[in-house]
């Protein structure tokens, strides 16, 4: 049975269609990847998926429920963690505190029970060193990771990476490659939104190609890269 | 960074001075409590007043500086409260501290109708918001002629005197009615001035002030880890309510004359408490204990001034927010790290502490 399930899945602002029939399934341990150009739609698909946007029509399915018009809050609950393209730190908490917000909510446990958790996220992610700064003076590379980070702390059973890899050197995409392989090891289901191929392309199993709203394919990795339809509106290369 | 190491972290928030000033408060509270043993009633009625100033100020930090929630109509529950004590007394005959009582249940549920509309509004709107249901409050009342209308009215002679512990008071001490009834408001204020910080400091070391914060800083990432920012803002909403309610039953049960224009005025009750946390520090426990001392110190000096007074003071709160944004107490502990209330969680252990800073919260 898939962990996460949308079926036929839309979403317009006015007359703008921003996510058109979206059906896909997740089978549960898998790392998927999205793809397309920027305007696609593929941010939008993550707020349905957490909520944070109401679905028009189509339903979603977590774990076996229907979680179509349940709020944010209980999504993340039932097990969807995310993060954010722009990372949105909880800026005048400190590193640490944004965790145990996290993992104290998100996983519904005591302070005491979880601060030796999230100091080995934080270990993971390499934020120890900032555990005790305020999450508003990190760097962007850092923010991206306290995303991350973040994240891991509800203790997901689906994780949604938006774009985590974007703005970063070759070395700390590799890092952060890295990382990401070790949470996908441990079980975790990934879906991650990413422009930079090499680095997604070294995670997940399966790409889906989103434009316009539409999911214009799905498969393997190297048979998506390969396909004619990618190529010329994705790439943007004429064949 | 090894894993092993990990085993060695420990969790604080408090420091070697927080506790040390601890026994400071303790010490405080206990001179406060045996104030009226020698000093003047004059002297009592002062710190009456800078006490109850002080738990309203404290309510709107906890709104404001902790929830985000910026209310200009908190006078709407300090009236409403002081209200309902009166009519308890004057309508029921009932004991005024029962009065207090159901001021603070009353109060508490007025949140609930009056939350409906304002949590529909957001930021600015939401200020305003509070101020018109507080401007609506103020003309019910004026129309209630059993209180006495738009005039008001007092407190039965003989009301406060025949309080619930005030002759035990004049007895033991043997001080009249009127000095003991000072003296027990007093002692009432007192109690719910170290209650409400005690509470507060409190509720944001717990698990709640961390989802708090988190609604504060960004309401979106709060909820996408399972934070329910309308719970925490109602809550907090509520319990700013219910303490304003009591503390405007307690003042006017001191005052024992009420009239609209004075128990909803947005001058007294929420235009001065917003210079006490801004110039104070917002955000911060300390800031309305050091806003309500330099409040209470520029009110005495200024008092001959007439309307130079509010102009001092407007022009002093711009200052404050120009030069030191998070107020003095912000000022104060930029410059030496020291907390007095902290509430950061610092995690500590071999690899971290190299980094540790005296960060300062909010």
């Amino acid at each position: 049975m898939p962990i996460l399930a949308l079926d036929n899945v839309s979403k317009s602002f006015g007359a703008l269609t921003v996510t058109d029939k979206v059906s896909f399934a997740l089978q549960s341990g898998e790392a998927l990847g999205i793809i397309g150009p920027n305007g696609a739609g593929k941010s939008t698909l993550f707020n349905l998926i957490t909520g944070n946007i109401r679905v028009d029509a189509g339903q979603v399915t977590f774990d076996g429920a229907d979680v179509t018009r349940q709020p944010p809050m209980a999504r993340c609950l039932a097990g969807i963690g995310r993060t954010f393209q722009i990372p949105q730190p909880f800026e005048k908490l400190t590193v640490f505190e944004n965790l145990l917000v996290a993992a104290t909510f998100g996983a519904r446990k005591r302070e005491g029970e979880v601060s030796d958790d999230c100091a080995s996220i934080l270990a993971e992610t390499g934020l120890l060193g900032r555990a005790n700064q305020p999450a508003g003076s990190l760097s962007l590379l850092q923010r991206k990771r306290l995303e991350l980070a973040r994240a891991l702390a509800t203790q997901p059973k689906v994780l949604l990476l938006d774009e985590i890899a974007g703005g970063l050197t070759e070395a700390e995409c590799h890092q952060l490659v890295e990382t990401i392989q070790a949470i996908h090891r441990r079980g975790a289901s990934i879906i991650w939104i990413e422009h930079v191929l090499n680095a997604l392309n070294s995670v997940v199993s399966r790409l889906l190609v989103l434009n316009f709203g539409k999911v214009i394919g799905i498969g393997e990795p190297d048979e998506i890269m390969a396909s004619q339809a990618v190529r010329e509106i994705y790439l943007g290369i004429e064949v | 960074m090894a894993v092993e190491a990990l085993q060695s972290f420990r969790v604080e928030t408090r420091t070697r001075l927080s506790s040390a000033f601890l026994v400071v408060a303790i010490a405080v509270l206990a001179i406060g409590f045996a104030a009226p043993l020698f000093s003047s009633r004059v002297v009592i009625q002062d710190l009456f007043f800078i006490l109850t100033m002080l738990v309203l100020a404290q309510c709107w930090n906890l709104l404001a500086g902790f929830a985000g929630l910026v209310s200009v109509g908190q006078q709407a529950f300090v009236g409403f409260g002081a209200y309902t004590m009166f009519a308890a007394v004057i309508l029921l005959g009932l004991d005024p501290l029962v009065g207090i009582v159901l001021a603070g249940l009353l109060a508490a549920l007025l949140t609930v109708p009056t939350g409906f509309f304002v949590f529909r509004l957001q930021g600015a709107y939401f200020a305003i918001g509070t101020w018109v249901i507080a401007e609506v409050a103020r003309l019910s009342f004026a129309q209630w002629k059993a209180l006495g209308g738009g005039t008001g009215t007092s407190l039965p002679s003989g009301a406060t005197r025949d309080m619930f512990g005030v002759r035990w008071i004049a007895d033991l001490f043997g001080w009249r009615a009127s000095q003991a009834t000072d003296v027990l408001c007093y002692w009432l204020a007192l109690a719910l001035a170290a209650a409400t910080i005690l509470f507060i400091h409190r509720l944001l070391r717990s698990r709640q002030g961390l989802g708090l914060a988190a609604v504060r800083d960004n309401q979106e990432a709060a909820r996408a880890v399972g934070v329910d920012p309308r719970w925490m803002k109602s809550t907090v909403y509520l319990l700013a309510g219910l303490v304003s309610g009591v503390t405007g039953a307690l003042i006017y049960v001191q005052k024992a004359r009420i009239s609209p224009d004075a128990a909803f005025s947005v001058t007294d009750w929420t235009a001065y408490v917003i210079f006490i946390v801004v110039i104070g520090g917002i955000g911060t426990i300390e800031g309305p204990i050091v806003g309500v001392i330099v409040f209470f110190v520029l009110r005495n000096v200024l008092a001959d001034y007439g309307s130079w007074y509010l102009l001092i003071l407007g022009l002093i709160g711009i200052l404050v927010m120009l030069v030191a944004p998070r107020g003095l107490w912000g000022l104060f502990t930029d410059r030496t790290g020291i907390q007095l209330f902290p509430v950061r969680r610092m995690l500590t252990g071999a690899s971290t502490t190299k980094t540790i800073t005296g960060g300062t919260h909010g």
